[in-house]
C-alpha cells in the first residue's frame, strides 16, 4: 500500500479526486483513441469516410462542436465537485484547528488551544482523529513550501505572510505520508512528513500526553544527556517544554520521542539513528539548517544526548 | 504616401508580366554582387542576410537544446534508482534550473524566433526582413549570453532557484550567492533580444509581402508568426519587469516581494504567469504554422479550413493570455476566480481543436506520402494530441490540485513542449533543410531519428505521469526507496537513453548531409506551393513575383521561371544598395523601394558589449560593465548614424509594370515608424505591470499601509510643477516640429535640446518630491513601488536624453530635413510617449494615495 499516492485515497475528498482523475484518464484516453483512429482513418481510410473526414464540416463538428460540448458537460461537472469539496463533512463538531507552518526543510505542526498558553507544537507529523474534519491552516516562516498528503486532499501552498486553508479528513486509522511540492531549497526533495490517523480515543490520549511537560532524566545516562544537550548549545535552537531551553528555531523536542521519524521523514525514530542524526546531520541531509555535531560530541556524549532525547516520549 | 494608382492594374492577374525580356545583361550579376556573403574573416561576424543569421541562429538553438538535454540526461541517471548519489542537491539544482531555463529561453523560444528569421522572407517573397542588422544584432547577443550562461554552471555558479525563480527563495536572505543574478540579468536581456526579434517579424509580415498576397493569401506560417509576435510584444515585458523587480530587491533590498516589510511573493507569481502561460504558446504557434505548411506539401493538397486555422491562431493568441492563474491553483486564490480561469483553460483547448481537425481533413482530402517529415507530424499528433488533454485535465482544479508540481507535470509539460514544438521543429528541419542547403537529408537516417526519438520521448515521459500520482513531487534530487516509484523511474532513465541515440543520429545526418549553399535550391523537391520554394538566391527571388492565390507554385505554374528570368517586380537593384519591397499591411500594394542596410561591424560590437555588459553586472565586475556599457552605446549610434536613415538617395525607383515608386518615406507609411509604435506597445505592457505592481501591493496591504505610517505623499505643488514641465516639453517638441517643416532644421536642434533640460527637471522634481516626503525605497513595499517608478522613468531619462543629444547632432550635421526626417519623427514619437509615461507615473505616485483618502 502506497502511503503518498493520490490514487489510494484514505479519506473523502482524496476519493472525490481519485475518482475524478478516473473520469478523465477514461475520458482522456478515448478521446485520445478516437483522434488517432481519425488519423489512421484519414491516411488509409476508404474513399467514403476520407471524404467526410476531408470537410470543412468534419472541422467544425470534430475541432468546435464537439470539444464545446464535452467540455462545458465537464465544467459544470467539476465545477459541482470543487463545491462539494469545499463543503463541511460532518454534521454538528466544529473542524479540528492545527497550524502548521513549513521551515527550510521540516515542518512545525501546532494545536492551537491545547494548553492554557496557547497549544502543543511538534514537528513532522499530523496527528488527527479519524472521522472529523481538520482545518490545517497554513504559512511559512521563510520561503514558499506546499503541503501535499495526496491520500487526503490535493496540495495548499505555504506563503510567507498568508495563512492558507486545507480541510483534510481520514476515514480510517493509518499512516499516511506527505511531501513538501514547492521547490524550496537545497533539501527540499527531503521535507516528508507522516500523518497519522487515530481513532478518536487514541487521539485524545496523545493529546493529553503530548501536553505534558518533558519527563525528569531517572537515570544517570539521561542525566547526562540532558547536560550534553545544554552544553553543546542545542537549545540555541530548539525548545523542549519543562526545561530551560524555548528557542523556535528547530522542531521542538519536547516529545520528541514519540515521532514517526526523523529528519522530516529521512530516518526511523530510534536511539541510533538519533545518534546518527546529531552526529552527521550534514551527511544524512546536506545542506539542512542543523550542523553536524560529530567533532563537538565524543561517543559517550553522543549516546548520552541521544538517550536522552529518546527518553522524551 | 498612396500607392501610385496603376498598382491595382499591375497587380490584376490578367496584367502583362511587369518586366519584359531580355533583362539588361549586366542586372543579375549587380544584384548577385550587392547582396554577397562577406568573404574571409569578415564571415559570419558581420553577415547580415537573413538566410546566414536565420540558420545560425537555429544551430545555435539547436546547441543549447543538445546541451539541455545533456542536463537531462544527468538528471535521468541521477533518478535512475532512489538514494543514487551520483549528483549531490545543490548541483541537481543547479542542473534542473539551467535544463528548464535553457529550453524555454535559449531553446524553445530562439528556435522558433529563428525559423521565422529565416524562413519569412523567402516565404512572403521579400529579399530581406526590414532591420537585418537588428536581427544580427539580437542573434549575437543571444549567442554570446547563452554561453556565458551556460558556463556559470563548470563554476557551481548557476541559478539554482527553479526555472520561474519564485521569491523569497530566489531573494537575497534564501540565496545570497550570484547563482540567481544569473538568470536575472542574463536571461533577462536575452528577453530584451526576443523583443527586438518580434518587432522585426511583425513589422516583416505586415509591409514587406509580395504585391498581391493580402492577408487572406498570407501562408499559414506566417499568420502563426505574426500572433507569435504580438504574443511576445504582450507577454514578455512581463517577464522582463518581473525580472527587474527581483533583481532590484536582490541588489537593492527594495521589498517587492518581502511580506515583512510589506510586500509579497505572489506578485511575482502573478507577473511571471502572466508572461508564462502564453510563452506555451509563443512556443506551439510556430510550430503550428509550420505544420499548417508541411502538411499541404506531404498530401499534395490545398489546406482544409484555412480561415478557420488564421482565426484559431489569433483566439489561441487572445485566450492564452486570460489563464496565466491555471499556474496558481494552490496558492489559495478565492473559488470564484479558479472556475474563472478553469473554464477559459478550458477554452483555449477549443482553438487547438480547429487546428488538429484541420490537419486530419487535409490528410485525408489528400494522398499522404510517408516522407520522413510526415512522419514526425504524425508524431506530433499523437505526443501532442495526449498532452493536450493531460492539459485539459490539469485545469480542472481538484485534480491539478494533486497534479500540480508533481511528476504528472513534468510529463505533462513535457508532451505539450516536445509534442507541439520539436516534432514540428525537426519536421520542418526535414522539409525545409533542401532550401537551405540545396538537397534533402539522409531518409534512411532520418526514418531512424524518428522512431528512436518517438519511442524514447514516449516511453521515458508517459511513466512519469504515473510516478506522479503515486507521490513523486518535481524537482526533487532524490526519492526513497518502498513507495512504489523504483520501476517507472528506471523505465523513464533507460527511455531517456533511447532518445538521446535519436538525437546523436540526427546530429550525424546533419553533419554528413547539411551544407549550406548560398545558391538555394535547384528544385523543389516536395512539390509544395509556396514562394520559399522559389529559386532563391541571398537576395531571395531574383524578381518580386506578383501573387493571386496562397498557393502560387500551384495556381501560376511558370511562376518559378518568370521570377528567375526577372520577368516580376524589381528584378534589379535601383539604387545600387539592399533593397526590399515595402508593401501595404492587408492588401499587399506596393509601397515604396526601402533600401536596407548589409554587413558591417557595429551591430557585431553592439552585441558583444551589450553581453558583455550583463555578464559583467553579473558578476559584479561594474568598471567592466561601464566599459562594455560605453562601448555598445557608441557602437549602435555609430550604426545609426551611418546606416540608417539614409534619405532619398535616387529619387524614384522603376520596379515594373508601370509602377514608379519612391525610395524613401517617412511618417506612418514608413517600416521605421511602424516599429517605433510596436516598441512603444512593448513599453507600455512594461508600464501597464508598473501599475499592475502598485494595484497588486496596495490591495495586498489594504488602505491604510498605503503609505505606510512614516511615509507621506507629497505636497501637490510637485506634481503640479512637475506636470506643467512636462507640458512645456511638449510644447518645445510641438515647436521643433513646426521649425522642421519650415526647413529650420538647425533651429530644431536647437529647441530640442532646450526642450531637454524640461524633462530631466519634471522627473528630478519628482524624484526630490518623494524623497523629501519621507518615502524610502528599503523599508517599505509602497516605497519600493514608489522608487520602482522612479526607476522606470529615469531610464526614460536616460533614453530620452541619448535621443534628444543624437537628434540634435544630426541636424546640427545636416542630417535631417523637411522630407529626411525619420530621425525626427522617431524621436519625438519616443518622446512624446516618455511625457504621457511621466503624467501617468506622477498619478500613480500622488493620485492613488489621494484616491484613497490616506495620503
Amino acid at each position: 500500500m502506497n502511503l503518498q499516492s493520490a490514487m489510494h485515497p484514505a479519506g473523502p475528498d482524496g476519493e472525490r479526486i481519485a475518482a475524478l482523475s478516473w473520469l478523465l484518464f477514461g475520458g482522456g484516453g478515448a478521446i485520445f483513441v478516437l483522434v488517432m483512429v481519425l488519423v489512421l482513418v484519414a491516411v488509409v481510410g476508404g474513399r467514403w469516410e476520407r471524404r467526410l473526414l476531408g470537410s470543412r464540416r468534419a472541422i467544425v463538428v470534430g475541432g468546435i462542436a464537439f470539444p464545446v460540448v464535452v467540455l462545458t458537460a465537464l465544467l459544470l461537472h467539476t465545477l459541482g465537485l470543487a463545491r462539494a469539496i469545499g463543503l463541511p463533512l460532518a454534521g454538528g463538531e466544529p473542524p479540528l484547528r492545527i497550524e502548521v507552518v513549513g521551515h527550510q526543510f521540516w515542518w512545525e505542526m501546532r494545536y492551537p488551544g491545547t494548553l492554557p498558553d496557547g497549544g502543543i507544537v511538534t514537528a513532522n507529523e499530523i496527528r488527527i482523529p479519524t472521522g472529523r474534519d481538520v482545518m490545517l491552516e497554513v504559512t511559512s516562516a521563510d520561503v514558499i513550501h506546499s503541503l501535499w498528503i495526496p491520500a487526503l486532499h490535493g496540495k495548499i501552498d505555504m506563503i510567507p505572510g498568508l495563512v492558507n486553508h486545507r480541510r483534510i479528513r481520514a476515514d480510517e486509522p493509518g499512516v499516511l505520508r506527505g511531501q513538501c511540492t514547492e521547490f524550496c531549497g537545497a533539501q527540499h526533495a527531503m521535507m516528508a512528513f507522516y500523518v497519522m490517523a487515530q481513532t478518536p480515543e487514541d487521539f485524545a490520549a496523545w493529546l493529553d500526553q503530548q501536553r505534558l511537560p518533558a519527563a525528569e532524566p531517572d537515570r544517570p545516562i539521561l542525566a547526562l544527556g540532558r547536560q550534553v544537550f545544554g552544553a553543546a548549545g542545542c537549545g540555541g535552537c530548539h525548545a523542549v517544554r519543562g526545561t530551560e531551553w524555548n528557542a523556535r528555531i528547530g522542531p521542538d523536542l519536547t516529545h520528541v520521542g514519540s515521532r514517526l521519524s526523523l529528519g522530516a521523514g529521512v530516518l526511523e525514530n530510534h536511539r541510533g539513528t538519533l545518534a546518527g542524526w546529531i552526529a552527521g546531520s550534514q551527511d544524512l541531509k546536506p545542506g539542512n539548517r542543523m550542523p553536524s555535531f560529530a567533532a563537538a560530541l565524543d561517543g559517550q556524549e553522543l549516546r548520552a544526548v541521544a538517550a536522552w532525547l529518546e527518553s522524551l516520549k | 504616401m498612396t500607392p501610385p494608382d496603376t498598382a491595382g492594374d499591375a497587380l490584376r492577374h490578367d496584367a502583362p508580366l511587369p518586366n519584359p525580356l531580355p533583362r539588361p545583361p549586366d542586372e543579375l550579376p549587380r544584384l548577385e554582387r550587392i547582396w554577397r556573403s562577406p568573404r574571409g574573416w569578415a564571415f559570419p561576424w558581420t553577415e547580415v542576410n537573413n538566410n546566414w543569421i536565420g540558420v545560425l541562429y537555429l544551430g545555435t538553438a539547436g546547441l543549447f537544446c543538445v546541451l539541455a538535454v545533456i542536463l537531462s540526461l544527468l538528471m535521468r541517471a541521477q533518478l535512475a534508482v532512489p538514494g543514487n548519489d551520483l549528483l549531490d542537491q545543490e548541483t541537481y539544482n543547479q542542473v534542473f534550473t539551467t535544463h528548464g531555463t535553457m529550453m524555454m529561453f535559449l531553446f524553445a523560444v530562439p528556435a522558433v524566433e529563428a525559423l521565422g528569421v529565416y524562413l519569412l522572407p523567402a516565404m512572403l517573397a521579400a529579399r530581406d526582413l526590414p532591420f537585418p542588422r537588428l536581427s544580427a544584432y539580437a542573434y549575437w547577443a543571444y549567442a554570446v549570453g547563452g554561453l556565458g550562461f551556460f558556463t556559470s554552471l563548470f563554476f557551481g555558479l548557476a541559478p539554482n532557484g527553479g526555472w520561474f525563480m519564485y521569491p523569497p527563495l530566489t531573494s537575497h536572505e534564501y540565496s545570497p550567492g550570484i547563482n540567481a543574478d544569473f538568470w536575472l540579468l542574463g536571461i533577462g536581456f536575452i528577453e530584451i533580444s526576443a523583443i527586438a526579434g518580434a518587432v522585426e517579424i511583425v513589422v516583416g509580415i505586415l509591409r514587406n509581402r509580395a504585391p498581391g498576397m493580402t492577408l487572406a493569401r498570407m501562408p499559414l506560417f506566417a499568420w502563426a508568426m505574426l500572433v507569435f509576435a504580438v504574443m511576445i510584444i504582450f507577454a514578455f515585458p512581463a517577464v522582463i519587469w518581473a525580472t527587474v523587480l527581483l533583481e532590484l530587491e536582490r541588489a537593492f533590498d527594495w521589498p517587492f516581494f518581502l511580506p515583512d516589510r510589506g510586500g509579497d511573493p505572489l506578485l511575482r507569481q502573478h507577473l511571471f504567469w502572466f508572461f508564462g502561460h502564453p510563452e506555451v504558446y509563443i512556443i506551439f504557434l510556430p510550430a503550428a504554422g509550420a505544420v499548417s505548411m508541411i502538411v499541404p506539401a506531404m498530401v499534395q493538397t490545398r489546406m482544409v479550413g484555412y480561415g478557420l486555422v488564421a482565426m484559431a491562431l489569433v483566439a489561441t493568441g487572445f485566450l492564452s493570455f486570460g489563464l496565466w492563474v491555471h499556474h496558481m491553483y494552490a496558492t489559495g486564490i478565492p473559488s470564484l476566480s479558479l472556475a474563472f480561469f478553469s473554464g477559459a483553460s478550458f477554452a483555449v483547448s477549443v482553438p487547438t481543436g480547429i487546428q488538429v481537425f484541420a490537419w486530419i481533413a487535409t490528410i485525408a482530402s489528400g494522398k499522404p506520402k510517408l516522407h520522413v517529415p510526415m512522419l514526425f507530424v504524425f508524431g506530433f499528433l499523437f505526443i501532442f494530441v495526449l498532452g493536450g488533454l493531460t492539459g485539459v485535465m490539469v485545469a480542472i482544479v481538484p485534480f491539478d490540485w494533486q497534479a500540480h508540481d508533481t511528476y504528472f507535470i513534468v510529463a505533462h509539460l513535457h508532451y505539450v513542449l516536445i509534442g507541439g514544438m520539436v516534432f514540428p521543429l525537426l519536421a520542418g528541419l526535414y522539409y525545409w533543410a533542401p532550401s537551405a542547403a540545396g538537397w534533402r537529408l539522409s531518409v534512411r537516417l532520418g526514418k531512424w531519428v524518428f522512431w528512436l526519438l518517438f519511442l524514447g520521448v514516449n516511453l521515458t515521459f508517459f511513466p512519469m505521469h504515473i510516478s506522479g500520482l503515486i507521490g513523486m513531487p518535481r524537482r526533487v534530487w532524490t526519492y526513497p526507496e518502498g513507495m512504489g516509484l523504483e520501476v517507472w523511474n528506471m523505465l523513464s532513465t533507460a527511455s531517456a537513453a533511447v532518445s538521446a541515440l535519436g538525437v546523436l543520429l540526427l546530429l550525424v545526418d546533419l553533419a554528413r548531409n547539411f551544407r549550406m549553399s548560398p545558391g538555394g535550391p535547384a528544385d523543389n523537391p516536395f512539390n509544395a506551393a509556396t514562394l520559399e520554394w522559389l529559386p532563391q538566391g541571398n537576395y531571395a527571388a531574383r524578381s518580386i513575383p506578383r501573387i493571386t492565390s496562397r498557393e502560387p507554385l500551384w495556381d501560376q505554374p511558370d511562376l518559378a521561371e518568370q521570377v528567375r528570368q526577372g520577368r516580376h517586380f524589381l528584378p534589379g537593384t535601383v539604387t545600387g544598395l539592399r533593397e526590399t519591397l515595402v508593401t501595404s499591411p492587408v492588401e499587399a500594394r506596393p509601397q515604396y523601394v526601402a533600401i536596407i542596410p548589409g554587413p558591417a561591424w557595429a551591430h557585431f560590437i553592439a552585441a558583444l558589449c551589450t553581453a558583455g555588459f550583463f555578464l559583467s553586472l553579473t558578476v559584479k565586475l561594474l568598471w567592466l560593465a561601464g566599459i562594455f556599457g560605453t562601448v555598445a552605446v557608441s557602437a549602435i549610434l555609430y550604426w545609426l548614424w551611418t546606416g540608417t536613415d539614409l534619405g532619398p538617395v535616387v529619387d524614384r525607383a522603376d520596379i515594373g509594370g508601370g509602377l514608379c515608386l519612391p525610395v524613401y518615406v517617412s511618417g506612418p507609411d514608413s517600416v521605421s515608424w511602424w516599429a517605433m509604435v510596436v516598441l512603444l506597445l512593448v513599453d507600455g505592457t512594461v508600464f501597464a505591470c508598473l501599475g499592475f505592481t502598485h494595484a497588486f501591493l496596495w490591495l495586498s496591504n489594504g488602505d491604510a499601509q498605503w503609505p505606510p505610517p512614516g511615509m507621506g505623499v507629497p505636497e501637490v505643488a510637485f506634481p503640479l510643477g512637475s506636470l506643467a514641465l512636462l507640458a512645456g516639453c511638449a510644447g518645445l517638441l510641438w515647436l521643433a516640429g513646426r521649425l522642421l517643416r519650415q526647413g529650420r532644421a538647425r533651429a530644431m536642434g536647437g529647441v530640442v535640446l532646450l526642450a531637454l533640460p524640461l524633462f530631466l527637471l519634471a522627473l528630478g522634481l519628482d524624484l526630490h518630491a518623494v524623497w523629501q516626503a519621507g518615502i524610502r525605497p528599503t523599508l517599505h513595499a509602497f516605497g519600493a513601488a514608489t522608487f520602482a517608478n522612479q526607476f522606470w522613468q529615469g531610464l526614460h531619462g536616460l533614453m530620452v536624453a541619448t535621443m534628444a543629444l543624437y537628434l540634435a547632432a544630426r541636424a546640427f550635421a545636416g542630417l535631417i530635413d523637411p522630407v529626411r526626417r525619420i530621425t525626427f519623427d522617431n524621436v519625438r514619437i519616443f518622446w512624446l510617449y516618455a511625457l504621457a509615461q511621466a503624467a501617468a507615473g506622477l498619478c500613480l505616485t500622488h493620485l492613488l494615495p489621494r484616491a484613497l483618502g490616506t495620503g
